[in-house]
């Protein structure tokens, strides 16, 4: 049975996130289709139709469907659940809002978040903040899925060649309404929510050396993070904090800059998809769980990186 | 300021450990007994009764028997009796069984995990209609005009670094009572303020301490002998250096192992930690562990002066029980049995003073007369010259503690003197320094992956506990003369020298602190006054 | 206005959760449980609305085993007026614990329910969504923001990469997120006057729900060690990995 993927967009574009969710759905059958519900929102239907090895772009286009409120767009889904055996989503905030919905209109549970797909009932996810992995195994008819992002690598957005089919969904629940949103673009991203942060240790030294973190942050697009030896030495606030007792993060490209990698900060961190360490100590426990170590004075790294980022 | 609110209990104790579980148990008991009206309100600054308990421990249950007869049928958590006792003296490379010393023996004993019973102590007393506060640290005696103990207030919520009210502030509560128990546990802060109040150590010997490093492992099943006690003298530690370790085998595949380290010691350069890492390594040690899981890490100071260390008992007010008092039987490195004891024969003085209408403060004088005719006495007078003896070293020691019990069976006409932990330390230009060898990840760890698993937190924005009387101090003498001890002999990584702007400085990460206590105990200069954080604050040990 | 809170006892956030040594399930022996921090945070939220005189009533509920009345007392001593706790020792999922709060919702008729947005044990963030759904109601999940508007709550929400607003119709379900709020400090006097607060129990057969579950656990296991990677010579090196190696820049 084929497997429908719900697309997270912004009408115009897809976002890279259903990418992810489309692999995992690629796992579980050979014929994967796309949902896209959006108002005016042939863009992120063309670019559905163009990700690689999705079969059919299902699109519902109506004005309620514009911001994704799950009171409209569940019914739709369950809707059209019956000529596939998973619905899944990307486990960003629209799809963990949207499916247990679903769900529980299906009366199915939902698998959460899972990181790997083990059959098509069995599958792996996170529990306890990531601290275990649990299997899991469905026993409802039909299985609803959010799907880790940074578990998944992308399908690639281009090279398909999908057929597109305009649907016809229901009318608008009428249950909530969509009055706007602050989208923090030009200032730095939220740390839970940020895809890249730079992190400052004790290694920085002092408040006011934390600029070049910053710097390097805003050269990035990236959000700032701190150990929480930083905190206490009172280079940062304690809402910079990552670690078991401040957030817990896990972003695509986590850069930590002259932090030695107590467990406590691990604990905050581990999960991040890519993990840089620059730190002139090249015992650091940090460079145990890095992707890419560079050992060196951050002080002379770091400016050479932004440097670097503009060539 | 805010004002306080205030509640009124007949009797209040600080401390939900053993000895003031029992106490409020024995009350109650006594009450309904006797159809008698009596609150009792137990304050405990963990986050549950037992979150801050921590112990070997081997349990002998004279005084469970005493207090609870029919805890077997309560379900009480004592599941594994001792089997074998092991009483082995290590060198370096090898592991000399000896005679096991009399204190030592363990036939009707049982391993345990005292935060397991203490939890079940918990609910026994809440079953009597014990009021049990946990997350609640008194942080303050209360003082009428006459100036006898008419309580204490708990600390203050929310406060932030700087000692300024943060938006959750939530003022603290007095809580009055008839009679105030001090059940801190060793070195406990209000007991130290009433030690000096009331003048209740003159005439006696200065408390000594140890410090118990502890972890527990889940230990591969083949190599698990449930009931197996395991003691060792001798290495990682030097011939002056008192200390020791335990292995305490029990339930399923759990296994206890600790160091225990005199606070006497005289080498600036000793980590207690480290130690505890390095005797793990040991051949006839290391194999027991190898393959298992380390599940969790605690730390606890110990009092270990006896009989001649303990004070004054009894003051307007109130009263002081079990190892805030040092209750500790050393040898047998034991306390829970005399501190529940101490405990149970404080409350039946409480109750006895309570029928007698007095008007005004209440002291319990009865509480050490009855004291001096219980059992706990009679151990912990025979036993009070072993511990002293190990300011020779550990072989005379050891020949000397044969002598004295074996013996004279703890009759001998002296009691030898105790130093002050504090005064012991030498210069380390005096010293040597120890190369301890690094963590391995497997077996041996370093200090914050094992905080770790104390699952120890405090509220970020506190002010810190650890307070300095004078905060040069750390860097001018500490740091200069006795190379930074407090990075040592801390066992959570509280203390940290570190280098700012080319010069050197004190940081206290206090939210590692276990609440073990050594600081206060062992500066040099006593420089350092451990107060309780905010309610909750600490770790949460489970199965410790 | 009565508002129905949802509160769940979780292992205590402080406390590292590891697999029984079998891996048929996480060891939960003697660890400190405490309530659910997200549903603290409801919990806060509901007496903010009390203390702002819109709200009437606060009913919290708990699911579970019977120390759950801990988790209820908790929330009592923060200020809910009375507690029920659908008892069962019985491992109950999401959608269980969804249709258990809508057979107590078509009981007290609340016009918000409020709810932590999942839980720091199984971290699913799926019960407020269903029973929503269950309900016909409009959901505002991940609220940082939540104001009563006549007939309609108006709704911050944490989404990905900032803040969304909308309004949702009452009765309403909200799911909280941890900007929300800080919860207050339990006061002594309050845990005292909580024991006295009136507390019914059912059992999930009592309001006619099938618990069984639908996920079956399989195993649990640690995740596995993020192993070290490779040390670059330069930023040059770094920055090209970055871009065509990892292609996270």
């Amino acid at each position: 049975m084929a497997v429908l993927v719900l697309a997270e967009h912004d009408n115009d574009s897809l976002n890279p996130a259903t990418l992810t969710a489309v692999a995992a759905a690629s796992q579980l059958s050979d014929t994967v289709e796309i949902l896209v519900a959006g108002s005016n929102c042939s863009g992120a239907a063309e670019a559905a139709a163009a990700v690689a090895g999705v079969a059919k772009v299902l699109v519902a286009d109506a004005s309620h469907y514009g911001n994704a409120l799950a009171e409209n767009v569940a019914p739709l889904v369950v809707k059209l659940s019956d000529a596939y055996s998973h619905v899944l989503a990307a486990s960003t905030t629209d799809g963990k809002n949207v499916m247990p919905r679903v769900a529980a209109l299906m009366d199915v549970a939902q698998i959460s978040d899972i990181v790997a797909v083990e059959s098509e009932s069995v599958f792996k996810r996170p529990i306890y903040a990531g601290n275990i992995i649990a299997t899991v195994e469905s026993l409802d008819p039909k299985k609803v899925v959010t799907v880790r992002t940074t578990a998944f690598d992308p399908v690639a957005a281009e090279g398909g060649s999908a057929t597109v089919e305009n649907i016809e969904g229901d009318a608008d629940s009428g249950l909530s309404q969509y009055v706007g949103q602050d989208l923090t673009k030009s200032d730095r991203p939220e740390l839970a929510a940020a895809d890249i942060i730079v992190s400052g240790g004790r290694g920085v030294g002092s408040a006011e050396n934390f600029a070049i973190i910053e710097e390097l942050a805003d050269k990035l697009g990236a959000a700032v993070g701190a150990s929480r030896a930083a905190v206490d030495a009172g280079y940062v606030p304690n809402d910079y904090q990552v670690g078991q007792t401040g957030k817990v993060v896990a972003p695509g490209l986590y850069i930590a800059i002259g932090i030695s990698g107590a467990i406590q900060h691990l604990a905050g961190m581990k999960d991040s998809k890519v993990i840089v360490a620059i730190n002139k100590d090249e015992e650091a426990p940090i460079f145990g769980v890095a992707d890419y170590g560079l050992v060196g004075d951050l002080f002379k790294e770091v400016p050479n990186m932004i440097a670097a980022l503009d060539k | 300021m805010s004002e306080r609110e205030s509640m009124d209990f007949d009797v209040v104790v600080v401390g939900g450990g053993p000895s003031g579980l029992a106490t409020a148990i024995r009350l109650r008991q006594l009450a309904m007994e006797q159809g008698a009206d009596l609150t009792v309100c137990v304050l405990e600054k963990g986050s549950e009764v037992g979150a801050h308990i921590l112990s070997g421990a081997v349990i002998e249950p004279r005084a469970l028997n005493e207090l609870l007869p029919d805890w077997k049928d309560r379900g009480a958590p004592l599941h594994t009796p001792v089997s074998k006792d092991r009483f082995v003296f290590l060198t370096e490379k090898r592991a000399i069984p000896f005679i096991t010393p009399p204190q030592m023996h363990n036939e009707g004993n049982y391993i345990i995990s005292l935060g397991n019973f203490c939890r079940w102590l918990g609910e026994q007393a809440e079953a009597l209609e014990v009021e049990v506060y946990a997350g609640f640290a008194a942080a303050e005696i209360l003082y009428d005009d006459a100036g006898a103990v008419m309580g204490v207030a708990t600390g203050d919520m929310g406060r932030l670094k700087d000692g300024s009210e943060g938006p959750n502030f939530e003022v603290g509560m007095e809580l009055h009572a008839k009679q105030t128990v001090f059940a801190e546990g060793c070195r406990g802060s209000l007991t130290k303020q009433l030690f000096e109040r009331f003048d209740l150590r003159d005439g006696v010997e200065p408390q000594v301490y140890g410090i118990g490093i502890k972890e527990l492992w889940e230990v591969e099943p083949a190599k698990h002998q449930p009931g197996l006690v395991t003691h060792t003298v001798g290495w990682p530690m030097d011939m002056k250096t008192y200390g020791g370790s335990f292995q305490y085998h029990f339930e399923e595949n759990l296994v206890s192992v600790g160091y225990v380290i005199g606070l006497d010691y005289a080498n600036p350069y000793l980590s207690p930690f480290d130690e505890m890492q390095r005797f793990k390594t040991h051949p006839s040690v290391r194999d027991t562990f190898a393959g298992g899981k380390r599940i969790a890490y605690g730390a606890r100071a110990i009092s270990a002066g006896g009989f001649q260390s303990i004070p004054k008992l009894t003051f307007a007010g109130g009263l002081i029980v079990g190892d805030a008092a040092g209750f500790l039987n050393v040898p047998k490195i034991k306390g829970t049995h005399t501190g529940m004891k101490s405990g149970m024969t404080a409350a039946e003085a409480i109750f006895e003073e309570l029928q007698s209408d007095n008007a005004g403060a209440i002291e319990a004088r009865g509480y050490p007369e009855k004291l001096e005719r219980s059992w706990v006495w009679d151990e912990l007078y025979r036993e009070r010259n072993i511990k002293p003896a190990f300011h020779w070293g550990l072989l005379p020691a050891m020949a000397y503690s044969g002598i004295d019990s074996l013996l004279l069976r703890g009759k001998a006409p002296w009691t030898l003197h105790h130093r002050p932990d504090h005064t012991t330390v030498k210069p380390a230009a005096d010293c040597q320094p120890i190369d301890y060898p690094k963590p391995d990840g497997e077996l041996t760890f370093d200090k914050l992956s094992s905080v770790f698993l104390s699952n120890t937190n405090h509220e970020e924005e506190q002010p810190c506990h650890l307070t300095l009387k004078d905060d040069t101090i750390p860097v001018a003498l500490n740091l200069e003369k006795y190379a930074g001890l407090e990075q040592r002999y801390c066992p959570a990584g509280v203390y940290e020298f570190i280098e700012t702007d080319g010069k050197m400085q004190l940081q206290i990460n206090a939210q590692n602190c276990v609440h073990c206590k050594t600081c206060d105990i062992k500066d040099p200069s006593q420089n350092i006054t451990w107060v309780t954080p905010e309610g909750s604050g600490g770790p949460n040990y489970p199965n410790m | 206005m009565k508002i129905l809170v949802a509160v769940k006892r979780a292992i205590d956030y402080n406390v590292k959760a590891r697999p029984k040594s079998d891996g048929s399930g996480v060891d939960l022996a003697n660890v400190k449980m405490s309530m659910n921090p997200f549903d603290e945070i409801a919990v806060e939220e509901a007496i903010r609305m009390q203390e702002a005189g819109v709200a009437e009533e606060i009913v919290a509920v708990s699911v579970g085993p019977k120390q759950c009345q801990e988790t209820l007392r908790t929330a009592m001593a923060m200020g809910a007026d009375r507690g029920i706790l659908v008892e069962t020792d019985e491992e109950v999922q999401p959608l269980a614990v969804a249709k258990i709060l809508k057979a107590l919702v078509e009981k007290e008729s609340p016009r918000v329910v409020l709810l932590g947005k999942q839980a720091i044990d199984d971290d699913s963030n799926q019960t407020g969504q269903m029973l929503a759904a269950l309900l016909g109601w409009g959901q505002g999940t991940f609220a940082c923001d939540v104001e009563v508007d006549g007939e309609q709550l108006k709704v911050n929400r944490e989404v990905d990469g900032g803040t969304q607003s909308i309004a949702v119709q009452l009765p309403a379900v909200v799911t909280v997120d941890l900007r929300l709020n800080e919860p207050r400090y339990v006061k002594l006097p309050n845990i005292m006057k909580a024991k006295k607060k009136p507390l019914d129990t059912y059992s999930p057969s009592d309001l006619a729900v099938d618990t069984a579950p639908r996920l079956k656990l399989i195993k649990v296991e640690e995740p596995p060690v993020r192993a070290g990677g490779v040390k670059v010579a330069d930023v040059d090196e770094l920055v090209d990995k970055l871009r065509n190696e990892a292609k996270v820049i």
